[in-house]
């Protein structure tokens, strides 16, 4: 049984993937004829809800016990949505709006603290780390990162199950070898920000790198335990991003034991 | 390239398998010209360790000849001739900067698998398993070598394979543990398990200032070696009382100084020896630290109990309440290969030592899967094996045909 409904997960969790893969790929195109259409990710979305839904209502139903009554009720929501085009309201309360204060505000989003020291002068650390086009070199989930202007830059990340996720961002706050801290802007696929604050330690001989991440992830904090399911919890994501970090600046290279890890 | 790979518990196979290539600017490829067997690697063979996979390379004893160097690789060219530290160090993180090379922070790059099982990781290690960062050994004929540029030794050409091989890792680990005793002049140290560390460990500790050195095993070749090579006392545990006999020795005082070169799988012939084989036996416990808890019981009140043996996980009925009342000092771990190499390599030059000395079979890198089962069963009076790659196949038939020195 359970083996079964894993691989049906891991099946629904492809269609959706390759659906909203086409879907970005054809929104890319669009975006550079006219200026973005954010319907069609929502079409893909409501397709995606109103397949899983339905097979997640098939499957309940052919198991008559109390685990596929669960199945079945669980495929709801999933249906409301397909058939609606949005989330029932019970559920909406969660999803986040795209401004940072009101989507991250208080316990809402989700938020990662990690840090990690470094046998590396604090100016080098922070001249590193300043220029967020290298990111994508120790940020294992970056597609790449470009700086728009001295303060702005556009982000493309992997985010759960694979998906292409892409947001601008700012910075806003930002004192040499000290902190740099930003948000990402309103239209973005997710709702971010985040500070990274550099200190001396150990009588100066070493640096400390602190990372607090906040995040409202694409389908709510339930998006963020599915992902969960699916891929690495964030913090230990966000862990070994910055010991990747460390032994790029520290050793000068990310040790690898064979030509395919 | 022909290579010794892990196949699951008591399966090592010679097999055909890519040969290494450069991976990051500060590697090196090195030739295997000489590698041995450890006994450590015989926790792998027996399946005490965890996160090995099919296929894996073994080994981390070897040397041989630089053959390729990475970019960012200044120190080494191709020709140079050199022994390879079993650990892997980057040189340049904090541990490595104190001098704690076998704790080096960005040399595993399975970090996350120790973390899980330890609280942190060590550094990686050649052919040891995939939480030591799932490296290819060096019972090969090449190895990658990560770090190239800080690992390994060069070497006189003055001096033979077989006499600085063992730089690899048994006589800097032996050493490190006479080392960790602490030993002051007049001092008696008791060293449990008279294999290749326990043996070196009884020279380190001669040369370190050691009044007196009692060697403790069962098998009478090894204690003869003990004795005859090292200049050790020594004690068979089947025939005699071990707590008894040291006690006995040391006017009732205890050894000043305890080493445990056994390891997680110790026989014995005592109640909790037989104990641990119950438990370990139905997977109920992890170890079998009955050497430890003996070095722990033997030791002097103010003494040091020194454990260069491995251990792997939860140690059943330690006494800890012994080193807690008797304030022992423990001192453990992998060794700190590059502190201890080169000032070795300097006292082989000068004639001190010559590690040669426990070697007992010299096979074909072929030959190696009848040799894991000899050595590990002690067989032929298997102290050390020494196996040269490329050489022809020599063992037809199990046990037989071994060229013994």
């Amino acid at each position: 049984m359970v083996p079964v409904l894993r691989i049906i997960d891991i099946e629904l969790c492809r269609t959706r993937v390759s659906v909203v893969r086409n879907v970005l790929a054809r929104r890319r195109m669009d975006a550079q004829l006219t200026y973005d259409s954010p319907t069609t990710i929502a079409d893909a979305e409501n397709w995606a809800a109103l397949g899983s839904g339905t097979l997640l209502l098939l499957l309940g139903a052919s198991k008559r016990s109390l685990l596929g009554t669960c199945l079945a009720a669980s495929s709801i929501p999933l249906l409301y949505r397909g058939v609606t085009g949005h989330w029932p309201r019970a559920l909406t309360e969660f999803v986040q709006s795209d401004d940072t204060k009101t989507a991250l505000g208080g316990d809402r989003g989700v938020h990662v603290r990690e840090s990690i020291r470094l046998e590396v002068p604090i100016d080098d650390v922070y001249r590193y780390w300043r220029q967020l086009e290298f990111l994508p070199r120790f940020m294992e989930h970056l597609d790449r990162v470009t700086e728009t202007s001295p303060r702005h830059s556009h982000w493309i990340a992997r985010g759960p199950a694979g998906l292409a996720v892409e947001w601008d961002a700012e910075i806003i706050n930002e004192v040499e070898n000290q902190t740099l801290a930003w948000s990402s802007l309103p239209g973005s696929d997710v709702v971010t920000a985040g500070s990274v604050n550099f200190h001396t330690v150990r009588g100066g001989r070493s640096t400390q790198v602190n990372v607090h991440l906040q995040y409202a992830p694409p389908a709510g904090k339930a998006g963020a335990i599915v992902a969960g399911l699916f891929g690495r919890e964030p913090s230990q994501t966000i862990r070994e991003d910055l010991r990747r970090f460390k032994r790029l600046l520290e050793a000068g290279e990310i040790p690898r034991a064979t030509a395919t890890t | 390239m022909r290579a010794v790979c892990w196949e699951g518990k008591e399966k090592v196979r010679v097999e055909t398998v890519p040969d290494p290539v450069i991976l990051n600017p500060r590697d090196a490829i090195v030739r295997v010209t000489t590698t041995a067997i450890c006994g450590s690697d015989l926790h792998l063979y027996d399946g005490f360790i965890p996160t090995m996979e099919h296929g894996d390379v073994l080994g981390h004893e070897f040397m041989g000849e630089v053959v390729e160097v990475g970019k960012d690789n200044s120190r080494l060219k191709v020709g140079d001739r050199v022994v390879v530290p079993f650990t892997i160090s980057c040189g340049r993180c904090f541990f490595c900067k104190e001098q704690l090379w076998s704790l080096c922070d960005n040399s595993n790059p399975n970090a996350w698998m120790a973390e899980k099982l330890y609280g942190y990781s060590a550094s990686g290690l050649f052919g040891y398993s995939h939480m030591y960062g799932g490296y290819p050994g060096g019972q090969a004929e090449y190895v990658r070598v990560p770090f190239a540029d800080v690992g390994p030794l060069k070497v006189p050409d003055t001096l033979t394979d077989e006499q600085v091989l063992f730089l690899s890792d048994i006589f800097p680990t032996g050493y490190m543990a006479a080392d960790n005793c602490q030993i002051r002049p007049g001092d008696t140290v008791a060293v449990w398990g008279c294999g290749p560390v326990g043996q070196f460990a009884i020279k380190s500790a001669f040369l370190l200032g050691a009044e007196r050195v009692i060697g403790i095993d069962r098998f009478q070749e090894r204690l003869e070696l003990a004795a005859s090579e090292g200049g050790a006392e020594t004690l068979n545990y089947s025939d005699v009382d071990v707590l008894e006999a040291l006690r006995d020795m040391t006017g009732g005082q205890g050894p000043d100084a305890c080493i445990d070169a056994v390891g997680l799988e110790a026989h014995g012939t005592t109640l909790d020896a037989w104990y641990d084989r119950a438990k370990t036996s139905m997977f109920l416990a992890t170890d079998r630290p009955h050497a430890l808890r003996q070095a722990i019981s033997a030791c002097r009140k103010g003494g040091t109990v020194s454990i260069p043996g491995v251990y792997g996980g939860w140690l059943d009925k330690f006494p800890l309440g012994a080193a807690f009342a008797k304030a022992l000092t423990l001192k453990m771990g992998q060794t700190h290969m590059h502190k201890y190499m080169p000032i070795l390599l300097e006292r082989i030059e000068r004639g001190e030592i010559d590690p040669s000395f426990i070697i007992t079979h010299r096979i074909s890198l072929e030959d190696a899967p009848e040799m894991y089962r000899v050595f590990r069963d002690k067989d032929d009076a298997c102290i050390k094996v020494v196996m040269k790659p490329g050489a022809p196949a020599s063992l037809n038939s199990p046990g037989g045909g071994v060229s013994v020195s």
